[in-house]
C-alpha cells in the first residue's frame, strides 16, 4: 500500500531521473537481457547489442509508461488499463519478469543516484513496481 | 558445481577487494529491514527497529550486517565449493533460525542494489550479470540442507 510519503519518494526520484529517462530506459533493459538471459525469449525480433536502436527506443517506452504510472498513483489501474490488456491478451509475459525488470531498474537507479539512493527511495520504488506489476498481470486470469 | 569463468572471477574479486565489508553488510541488512518489514520478525532481540533512521543507525544491525558480509567473504574465497563452505550455516538457517530461503534472495538482490550505488557506472551490466549470479548460488548453498 503506497502511503503519502511513498508517493512523494517515487515522484522525487522521477524527478531526479527525468533528464536521461531513455537512458535509463536502455540501461534497464540491457541489463535485464544481461543478467537474467531467458527474458530474451520475447524480443526474438529485436537486435539486442548494447546500445541497439532498439533497445534504446523500446527502453524509453518502458520508462515512458512506469512514469505515467508515476503520476497516476491514485488510480494505476486505469491508468496503466491499456496496457494491462496488452500483456495479458498479446504479450502474456510471464509475471515472474517484472520481478526480474524490477530488480535492474533499481539497480540503474542506484547507479545514477548513488547515495541519494536512500533506503526510504528504494522501499517506496520497490512498493511502486510491485503494484505495477500487479496491476499488468491483474487480467491474466 | 557451479562454473565461474575467468572474466567472472575477475568481476568478483574485483569488486570485492574495494567493497568495505562493514558498511556494505549493515547497509544491505538494513535496507532488507525497511524494505521488506517483516524481516524484522528475525531481530527481535535487536532493539529500535520502529523507523528506517533507527534501523539504520541501529548498532546490532550494523553488526549482523558486517557478520553476514563477512561470510559472504569465505564465499568468495571459495567459489568452487559454496555447498561445503555454507553446510554448517545451512543448517543453522533452517534448524534454528527457522529463515525462509526467500529471503536470501531478497537480501541477495538487495546487496546488488547497495554495490550498485556504491560503484555506480563501473558496476557494469556484465558486473550486474556475474554478482546476481553469485547472489543466486550463495542463496541455493543456504538452502541446500533445508529438509
Amino acid at each position: 500500500m503506497l502511503t503519502s510519503e511513498d508517493k512523494k519518494l517515487i515522484q522525487a526520484v522521477w524527478e531526479k531521473v527525468s533528464g536521461c529517462q531513455e537512458d535509463v530506459g536502455a540501461e534497464t533493459l540491457s541489463r535485464m537481457f544481461a543478467t537474467y538471459p531467458q527474458t530474451k525469449t520475447y524480443f526474438p525480433h529485436f537486435d539486442l547489442h548494447q546500445g541497439s536502436d532498439q533497445i534504446r527506443g523500446h527502453g524509453k517506452k518502458v520508462v515512458s509508461a512506469l512514469g505515467t504510472a508515476a503520476k497516476s498513483l491514485d488510480n494505476l489501474s486505469q491508468a496503466l488499463s491499456e496496457l494491462s490488456n496488452l500483456h495479458a491478451y498479446n504479450l502474456r509475459v510471464d509475471p515472474v519478469n517484472f520481478k526480474l525488470l524490477a530488480q535492474c531498474f533499481q539497480v540503474v537507479l542506484a547507479v545514477h543516484l548513488g547515495k541519494d539512493y536512500t533506503p526510504e527511495m528504494h522501499a517506496a520504488v520497490d512498493k511502486f513496481m510491485s503494484a505495477v506489476a500487479a496491476v499488468l498481470a491483474e487480467k491474466y486470469r | 558445481m557451479v562454473n565461474w569463468s575467468a572474466e567472472e572471477k575477475q568481476l568478483i574479486t574485483s569488486i570485492w577487494g574495494k567493497v568495505s565489508v562493514e558498511e556494505c553488510g549493515a547497509e544491505a541488512l538494513a535496507r532488507l529491514l525497511i524494505v521488506y518489514p517483516w524481516t524484522q520478525r528475525f531481530f527481535d532481540n535487536f532493539g529500535n527497529l520502529s523507523s528506517p533512521t533507527a534501523i539504520v543507525g541501529n548498532p546490532k544491525v550494523r553488526a549482523h550486517g558486517k557478520k553476514v558480509l563477512t561470510s559472504f567473504g569465505e564465499a568468495i574465497k571459495n567459489l568452487d565449493n559454496l555447498k561445503g563452505t555454507y553446510s554448517k550455516l545451512s543448517e543453522l538457517h533452517c534448524d534454528r533460525l527457522h529463515v525462509d530461503p526467500e529471503n536470501f534472495r531478497l537480501l541477495g538482490d538487495i546487496l546488488v542494489i547497495v554495490l550498485a550505488a556504491h560503484f555506480g557506472k563501473d558496476f557494469s551490466p556484465a558486473c550486474q550479470a556475474t554478482w546476481q549470479k553469485l547472489v543466486g548460488v550463495v542463496a541455493h548453498a543456504l538452502a541446500h540442507k533445508y529438509h
